[in-house]
């Protein structure tokens, strides 16, 4: 069975409040208070030394860069890692497995491998080491982290597996330019969405309408985003499938259209790189993709169409406005020795300084709420007021993308097999229903399993 | 004792010669263990590392394919039901029929490839050893970083292929990104990759040809193709065969390449046996079903380098 979804409300001032609870919450956990009044000790594990894995991101190499600060203020040498997003997981996956895994401390991509985790027991849980006076620094400030954000982290029984470190929200991604020569207003619905790219549409000057991820797998979070507009989850809490009924079939047509009519050609085999390289050579004039690996259109060192590059937040669909998420964090393997300086690490990684960093940086978007106010305030190229914008909204109205179910790899490669077909010849409905029967006996053996 | 001393002193006793006699006996089996016995020892640590490194993974992987096994979860016996999932897997079959058009295109495209500029590299001609070692530099490139590399070059719009296609009229190719010419182009890959390595194996062939039949073929008025098929080509034959096991060994297990370039799509229309075993152990973390793939693929990888060799001993009979 799957586990209770969460909703990832946003940052408003609802999600301020929000916040607000949150800080309750840790308030409500034990030894808060004593926290708040001592002097926090951050040598107390001077002289250790821990490893960390992390998968391949902007924001990881800064926090990489940033090790040295770390040491100086802890004490505490770093050896960490990164390695690049496949690997990662399977590298992950199997060292915890194991028995023995080679880290003290690691990221985790929560959308695709929280149950799994949960289920082995693998991360340590967090809650009493935040409870922890002696161990939680009071400028951790926990009430800071959005409430959704660290629902994503927190397991069905309750434990908290992680703290949030990056959410990855799909956003629109425009070429102002284009968009003004063919007198085209920035789409807020999925209707003008895929008017807009049927316009902007010109095969004949070298330019598509859309480019969107069309490589499986990596093509099924876009899709499951707009099922998310049109008002259901792929697979609910309770198991029900909505993979091939009305809403996935409309939802795939528009994938169909925007992706395979209006989309680049060969599009069925482009990944975010090759999306990200159409947009930034001009090539393409609207793109949906993370808020993260959309944040360099607007750097001119990378990019052509720096001064162009506008941002928007995820259009709303029929039913529903929702901002689709990809939730990650960093936590502590449970058989480590070291709890206390990993802990010391995650602490830091997630801690309000580095968070800001990341914002600041455009390098992704934090579950904290205070980053997003500094980087209004330092105002830099980096992160644009508009990409700012994008992410602010999506926060307001995040949701997970993809469904909170152990084989969430599995589903992304057969749903993500009939989306391809869908960019061949296959018929929306049929490929859907297809895979819907391939994938439900994957499901139910490793629900129950 | 008169056997020792005979067997010691005698001149006759050198390599080869065995000292007879109980008393001699007895020496040879020296103290303790019989000699027979001792040489176990001097095994041994082969024997266990046999067992260590190929022995225990066998048979682990066997146990393995006879179990549903995921991370965070204990085995749990299934008989033969991996192998019956993997038999009658749509996807599997398609990956076999996929490895061998990929094969089939990076071994004979090599071949030719390789044998040609083996017979051109044979010749003498000026600046011969610096082309000969820039010929070879795409086999020293790493695959992942090579990849990468045509990866980019792939891409319809933004790819130096298109580029130079469109400075001939050609109109720009899909290359990697469409289903139907995913694997040409993957094998194009590797036939830059490894034609080199063809063209050295069969160039070592030519350096060791005898010259004789070629000052006969020249009295006789034989021309250069004539030379060619009736003397150099059936003399480097087994050369040839061997670079070809070579190469369709190593085709069939080809994974970086296809992995970085296009993970098996687009679709599965690039999935190969090694991709889909990748995906299932490691992505999907089917332990059981992805050691059940395992043994079906290494069977299948030694029927066909059995059928090589036969057909080498055939080649050099003959």
């Amino acid at each position: 069975m799957a586990t209770k979804r969460p909703h990832l409300p946003g940052l408003s001032r609802r999600t301020l409040l929000g916040s607000t609870l949150a800080t309750a919450a840790a308030a409500s956990l034990p030894g808060r208070d004593a926290a708040a009044q001592g002097a926090f000790d951050w040598k107390r594990f001077k002289g250790e030394k821990i490893e960390v894995t992390l998968q391949k991101s902007p924001f990881h190499d800064v926090l990489q860069k940033a090790e040295a600060e770390f040491t100086e203020m802890t004490g505490i040498q770093i050896a960490s890692e990164q390695i690049p997003e496949q690997q990662y997981r399977q590298k992950l996956a199997i060292e915890f497995a194991s028995g023995k895994p080679s880290f003290d401390a690691c990221y985790v991509a929560m959308a695709t491998q929280k149950r799994m985790f949960g289920k082995g027991k693998w991360l340590a849980d967090l809650r009493p080491l935040i409870a922890d006076a002696s161990m939680t620094s009071p400028d951790f400030d926990y009430g800071d982290f959005a409430k959704a954000a660290i629902e994503a982290g927190v397991q069905s029984d309750g434990r908290m597996d992680t703290l949030p470190i990056t959410n990855h929200y799909n956003i629109l991604m425009l070429n102002k330019e284009l968009l003004q020569k063919k007198g085209v207003a920035v789409p807020t619905t999925f209707a003008a969405l895929a008017e807009a790219a049927a316009k902007l549409n010109d095969p004949a000057a070298g330019v598509s309408g859309f480019v969107g991820r069309g490589l499986k797998n990596a093509n099924t979070p876009l899709w499951t985003g707009f099922m998310l507009g049109m008002g259901v989850d792929a697979v609910t809490a309770d198991g029900k499938f909505n993979t091939d009924g009305p809403e996935a079939v409309a939802a795939a047509e528009l994938y169909r259209k925007l992706v395979k009519d209006c989309g680049p050609p060969g599009v069925a085999g482009f990944n975010w790189y090759e999306c990200q390289a159409n947009f930034m050579q001009g090539r393409a004039a609207l793109w949906i993709d993370t808020a993260t690996v959309g944040a360099p259109v607007a750097d001119p060192k990378k990019s052509r169409v720096a001064d162009k590059a506008g941002f928007a937040v995820m259009p709303a669909g029929p039913k529903a406005h929702r901002g689709p998420v990809f939730a990650s964090g960093v936590g502590i393997a449970a058989v480590t020795k070291k709890v206390g300086p990993a802990w010391y690490w995650v602490q830091w990684a997630s801690g309000k300084q580095i968070q800001t960093r990341q914002v600041v940086g455009g390098h992704g978007a934090s579950g904290r709420v205070s980053p997003y106010e500094a980087a209004r305030k330092a105002q830099t190229p980096e992160a644009p007021a508009e990409w700012l914008d994008a992410v602010i909204a999506s926060t307001k109205i995040a949701y997970p993308v993809l469904p909170d179910i152990v084989a969430a790899n599995e589903f992304r490669d057969v749903f993500g097999i009939a989306l391809t077909n869908m960019l061949a010849d296959g018929d929306p409905a049929t490929e859907l229903k297809k895979a819907t029967e391939a994938f439900k006996p994957i499901y139910e053996r490793t629900e129950k399993s | 004792m008169p056997g020792t001393g005979r067997a010691i002193a005698s001149p006759r006793a050198g390599f080869g010669a065995h000292p007879a006699g109980p008393a001699a006996t007895a020496a040879r089996r020296g103290p303790g263990l019989p000699r027979r016995t001792r040489y176990w020892f001097f095994i041994l640590p082969t024997l266990l590392a046999i067992l260590a490194i190929i022995l225990f993974p066998w048979v682990f992987t066997v146990w393995m394919s006879l179990h549903e096994w995921a991370p965070g979860s204990p085995p749990a016996y299934v008989g033969g039901r991996n192998f019956m999932e993997l038999f009658t897997s749509r996807r599997f079959y398609q990956s076999i029929g996929t490895t061998i058009y990929f094969t089939l295109l990076s071994v004979v495209l090599p071949l030719a490839f390789g044998v040609f500029a083996a017979v051109v590299f044979h010749r003498r001609f000026p600046l011969r050893g610096l082309l000969r070692g820039i010929f070879i530099l795409p086999m020293m490139a790493t695959p992942v970083a090579l990849a990468l590399v045509w990866t980019m070059m792939f891409h319809p719009q933004l790819g130096v292929l298109n580029y130079l296609l469109s400075l001939v009229g050609i109109p720009p190719q899909l290359w990697v990104f469409a289903p139907a010419t995913v694997v040409p182009s993957l094998a194009m890959v590797e036939t830059w990759h490894w034609t080199p390595l063809v063209a050295l194996i069969v160039l070592g062939g030519l350096a060791a040809l005898p010259v004789e039949p070629y000052e006969a073929a020249l009295t006789d008025g034989a021309t250069r193709w004539q030379t060619f098929r009736y003397i150099t080509l059936p003399l480097v034959l087994p050369f040839i065969v061997v670079a070809a096991i070579i190469r369709t060994i190593d085709a069939m297990k080809t994974f970086e390449t296809i992995f970085v370039i296009t993970q098996g799509g687009p679709g599965v229309s690039s999935e190969t046996v090694s991709i889909h075993l990748y995906l299932q152990a490691f992505s999907f973390h089917n332990i059981g079903y992805a050691s059940a793939l395992v043994i079906v693929f290494f069977a299948l990888i030694v029927a066909l380098s059995l059928f090589l060799l036969f057909l080498r001993q055939k080649v050099k009979w003959s």
